[in-house]
């Protein structure tokens, strides 16, 4: 196993320093999670405002530290890596964010974001190398280098700033791509396009790819594996197709019965109660607890175990202990079915 | 290889017509958005206007002041500006209302070859026969100068100041917060007033401006900071860190030149704050009293009771110089604001 | 001509009281720089006393504009060009300032888009109920007394499903499915008859987003009032309304009841639109609405759908065409169906 990224226990809050008179608020609780460079996958992490999904990608992009637990980059402890493993790090972990816009410094024109990292990186030799390679990778996600190079972000449209992101990923062949909700703000029927492309740099090209998103449809759509998370923790994990279309945890099955379907004859049930507890992080047990239809005693006294329900999925449900074991390796990666066997690529 | 070998072999006019070529393209894209954009935002072009239109008044009245007129108090080589610093004009202890005031009646009685010409002293003079339009004239630059020395250096210490904190964190943020929030809460004109009696030497105009940045660079880097605090969260800032991009490239190349209207901004109040401190350290007596600026005329005229004197040219005349440079920096300043607000700019 | 058409459009009612709002012919324009914009050009519908209207379309296609003019909310340079707005007998559009602000609230409420906006971050929650009660009852005699307010606060905040003691906090303590519920609160506060809600959900989280639909839902049924959903999203639509009218480029291009218009839909924007949307169905590939909305300044001759209809034809790029009833509340505007209606 060669391990790109290792998590291990990792748990990361905010604030409530020694002068706070608020507790801290706990964005990540004992998550481990491996990234696998060999087996190049598409991950979504999943789950709603405040879940902790940003602050998990942060961390597996190293602009945030762990509070507690430990992070290694291919073996070596996080926060002790030379200055050589960082700049390689730096290279080989790339984003994509959800603001097409935000993500151009509006001073420059477009092809600033994709010369910096060919400088910087020394991606080129010469300049004809380096006008072939922005070229190239423009080719790729279907862009004319006519009509994106030479302007200004405002320029162009929302679809193509987020396309010449992604051919930026693609010049600079990072080993892992964030993707933090990279269509929501992309007018619906690009989206389709968009997503594609980030497919292909998984597939062809053999990057691990973490989507985060809140839309469960377009993680159906691309990606191999799912963590939906609540409150910081990875209520269920594994096959996305088994996860979304039979959920086991009662929280992944009530956010997946709340999307609204578009059939009148498909109605919600009765409507689901809120959270009692606001300062959930003071509470012991599972998190979801509060509102769950299917409450138990010890729901309330103990954090509930990630057991494994099947080969390729885990949730953290008292519901499941007689049936399944909890699993041996907390790491979550370990149960992640690999589809590049079945589709052949 | 090829581009560049040809560009070798291109003749004079060639070269001059692309230079033309793409001078036109810089103008377009960088030039004329300005001009375009100026008449959207009409303060900050008035405002412009008028600062520009004092400092033309000043620069030709010293050209023309300025010149060497040997009878002027028996002293040769004095111009008449210089006259003023040295000791009065020839008529002695005579206060003289504006030369072409015609109607104004002339507080000391005067000899008949003793009337000046129309134009001889177009402010009047005070109480000690200085020329009160060559005062005027050195004084405009010198109070400009004080704010221009103090807005430079605020700015200065205080970009520097706001990017360690906001940039880097840690420890020197929470030190250089520290201090920008004491410094915000003290007045500093009584920090000036404390330093200035214990110095007990008089301040020449650059070192008022220097004393005042001392105390004024405070709310530069609050600012600034906050803006730097911004722009690091912006997703462009990240994507040029994953570019490989250090940390001091990130701010002068990314950072930096969407900062310039805030850090412009901030430069104008500045000025403008250090201008209003300045004239009031003046006016309380702490100045230069060699200087002729606008502050210590200020100081005088309430020295010698002008008003009560009814030597309105004395106290009038700085006065409407002091009006119309902070008229003109607040218009500036409510311009650059519009220009650096990004919401009012957009819709604009 | 327009006398028999309004008669076939007034349907089951026969007389005009059973609708609870009438919308005729109504046109808002914006004056902008670079011309008039068209953004409600000519829309007419009927909202019926407890009905669940939801209007839908892409963004810039007149939804909001529509029902903001319904609450006679237009801002500058924004106007109401032309048509009435029937809320029982008195056209909204001829009412001066004053009696409308007397109808707001107690007669139609506005839930709006994004309540972290709209609360004022000053006050606590349960002074800004007040605030809206004590606008539309009398001062001095008749005015209601502290206890009787304490109350009516406690009462709406447990009808919109939040804890009564929420009413002493700032809305910066809430979260925004709490912030949305408060405005729910003011909206009902004096029993409106019409409830317009525009977008209330959108930026919350899906199973926030079901409650406070299904919060709304419960409170309309409560008070036997009409809503009028302003939103984009289909699924939404489906899960909450009716009945659904389609707008296109400041027309209605659809109206119908929400099973028929998802069963059959009729006009070929609709048809895309159900068609794009998203779904488990793993084998099916994702399809996009092909070509952008166009400028409500420079629209093409004829139907606005044209450039990108699939069964456009000659006539589409000649006529704009009319709004036709094809049944007892359905109707669509689309030259496709002109025999057909004339049968």
């Amino acid at each position: 196993m060669s391990d790109f990224m290792r998590l291990e226990h990792v748990t990361r809050t905010f604030g409530g320093g020694a002068l706070s008179t608020k507790p801290p608020i706990v964005a990540v609780d004992d998550v481990s999670l491996s990234i696998n460079e060999d087996e190049p996958k598409i991950t979504t992490i999943a789950g709603e405002s405040g879940s902790g999904k940003t602050t998990l990608a942060r961390l597996l992009m190293g602009t945030i530290t762990p509070s507690f637990g430990s992070m290694y980059y291919r073996g070596k402890d996080f926060t002790k890596l030379s200055r050589k493993d960082s700049w390689n790090f730096k290279q080989e972990v790339q984003s994509i964010y959800q603001d097409p816009f935000g993500s151009y410094n509006p001073f420059y024109k477009v092809d600033h974001v994709l010369e910096t990292p060919i400088n910087r990186f020394k991606l080129a030799t010469s300049r004809q190398a380096k006008n072939t390679m922005i070229e190239d990778a423009l080719a790729m996600v279907g862009l004319q280098p006519g009509d994106t190079l030479g302007r200004f972000p405002h320029q162009l449209s929302g679809g193509q700033r987020q396309r010449v992101m992604v051919a930026r990923a693609l010049l600079i062949k990072p080993r892992l791509i964030l993707a933090d909700e990279p269509v929501s703000m992309v007018d619906a029927s690009l989206r389709a396009t968009i997503l594609d492309s980030i497919r292909r740099l998984n597939r062809e090209i053999g990057i691990s790819v973490v989507y985060i998103t809140h839309d469960l449809t377009t993680a159906l759509q691309i990606s191999d594996n799912i963590l939906v998370m609540y409150r910081g923790s990875v209520v269920e994990s594994g096959a996305v197709e088994r996860v979304i279309l039979e959920p086991k945890h009662p929280y992944t099955q009530l956010l997946i019965e709340s999307i609204p379907q578009p059939d009148p004859d498909n109605k919600w049930g009765d409507e689901p109660p809120t959270a009692r507890f606001e300062d959930f992080d003071t509470m012991f047990g599972c998190k979801f607890a509060d509102r769950c239809p299917h409450v138990m005693d010890i729901c309330a006294e103990e954090h509930p175990p990630q057991f494994h329900l099947e080969q390729h999925r885990q949730a953290q449900c008292y519901l499941y202990r007689d049936e399944a074991k909890v699993m041996d390796d907390p790491d979550l990666a370990t149960i992640f079915q690999d589809r590049r066997a079945e589709l052949n690529v | 290889m090829a581009r560049v070998a040809s560009a070798r072999n291109l003749t004079m006019r060639t070269r001059v017509r692309l230079a033309r070529r793409r001078f036109g393209v810089f103008y377009q894209e960088r030039i004329e958005p300005i001009f375009s954009y100026g008449r959207r935002n009409p303060s900050l072009i008035v405002g412009l206007g008028m600062l520009g239109a004092l400092l033309f008044f000043t620069v030709i009245g010293m050209l023309v002041y300025g010149r060497t007129e040997p009878h002027i108090a028996g002293r040769a080589q004095d111009s008449r500006l210089d006259a003023y610093v040295s000791g009065g004009a020839p008529v002695q202890d005579k206060r003289l209302p504006p030369s072409w005031c015609t109607w104004c009646e002339d507080i000391v009685e005067l000899e008949a070859d003793e009337k000046p010409s129309l134009f001889q002293y177009p402010m009047g003079t005070d109480t000690q026969s200085r020329d009160l339009f060559a005062t005027n004239l050195r004084g405009i630059p010198l109070t400009l100068g004080t704010g221009l020395i103090a807005g430079l250096l605020s700015v200065g210490i205080g970009t520097i100041t706001a990017f360690v904190a906001a940039y880097y964190r840690g420890v020197p943020d929470v030190l250089i917060r520290l201090l920008t929030d004491v410094g915000i809460s003290i007045p500093g004109l009584l920090i000036l007033i404390i330093i200035r009696i214990q110095l007990g030497t008089e301040l020449v105009w650059w070192q008022l401006g220097a004393g005042l940045a001392a105390v004024g660079w405070v709310f530069s880097s609050r600012t600034v900071r906050s803006q730097v605090l911004v722009l690091r969260e912006q997703p462009y800032v990240e994507i040029a860190r994953q570019s490989g991009m250090s940390g001091l490239a990130i701010i002068f190349r990314e950072m930096m030149p969407n900062l310039i209207p805030y850090i412009t901004a901030s430069f104008v109040a500045s000025v403008a704050g250090s201008i209003l401190a300045s004239i009031g350290l003046e006016a309380l007596g702490l100045g230069d009293f060699s200087s002729p600026s606008l502050g210590m005329t200020v100081y005088w005229v309430i020295q010698f009771g002008a008003i009560t004197l009814g030597m309105w040219w004395w106290w009038l005349f700085p006065l409407v110089f002091i009006v119309i440079i902070f008229v003109s920096l607040f218009l500036i300043s409510a311009g650059l604001d519009e220009w650096s607000n990004p919401r009012l700019r957009r819709q604009a | 001509m327009v006398t028999t058409e309004q008669d076939t459009r007034l349907d089951v009612a026969s007389n005009d009281d059973e609708y609870a709002l009438r919308v005729e012919e109504l046109q808002v324009y914006y004056g902008t720089p670079r011309g008039l914009v068209k953004a409600v050009d000519g829309v007419s519908f009927n909202l019926r006393q407890g009905e669940r209207f939801a209007l839908v379309g892409e963004s810039g296609s007149g939804k909001s504009t529509l029902a903001m003019a319904i609450m006679r909310l237009t801002r500058e340079p924004g106007h109401i060009a032309g048509g009435h707005i029937y809320l029982g007998d008195r056209d909204l559009v001829e009412m001066e300032e004053k009696e409308i602000r007397s109808i707001r609230l107690s007669e139609m409420a506005l839930v709006p888009q994004g309540a972290m906006n709209s609360l004022n971050p000053v006050m606590r929650v349960g002074e800004q109920i007040i605030d809206g009660i004590m606008d539309h009852v009398p001062s001095g005699e008749g005015a209601p007394n502290r206890t009787a307010l304490n109350t009516r606060i406690h009462d709406l905040l447990v009808r919109v499903g939040l804890d009564p003691t929420v009413a002493r906090l700032h809305p910066h303590e809430l979260s925004g499915g709490m912030k949305q519920r408060v405005a729910m609160a003011i909206a009902i506060s004096l029993n409106p008859h019409i409830i317009v809600a525009d977008e209330p959900t959108s930026a919350l989280d899906v199973v926030v987003q079901r409650q406070i639909m299904q919060t709304l839902g419960r409170l309309q049924e409560g008070l036997d009032a009409a809503v009028l959903l302003v939103g984009h999203d289909m699924g939404l639509v489906a899960q909450f309304a009716d009945t659904i009218g389609v707008m296109y480029a400041g027309k209605l291009v659809e109206v119908g009841s929400v099973p028929d218009v998802f069963k059959d839909p009729k006009h070929p924007y609709t048809k895309l639109l159900i068609q794009s949307l998203p779904s488990f169905d793993i084998s099916r590939q994702f399809v996009g609405i092909p070509g952008m909305q166009p400028a409500l300044l420079n629209l093409p001759p004829g139907c606005a759908f044209n450039p990108r209809c699939p069964s456009v034809h000659e006539r589409c790029f000649r006529e704009v065409p009319e709004y036709l009833n094809l049944d007892v509340g359905r109707g669509v505007a689309c030259h496709l169906f002109d025999e057909e209606a004339t049968n």
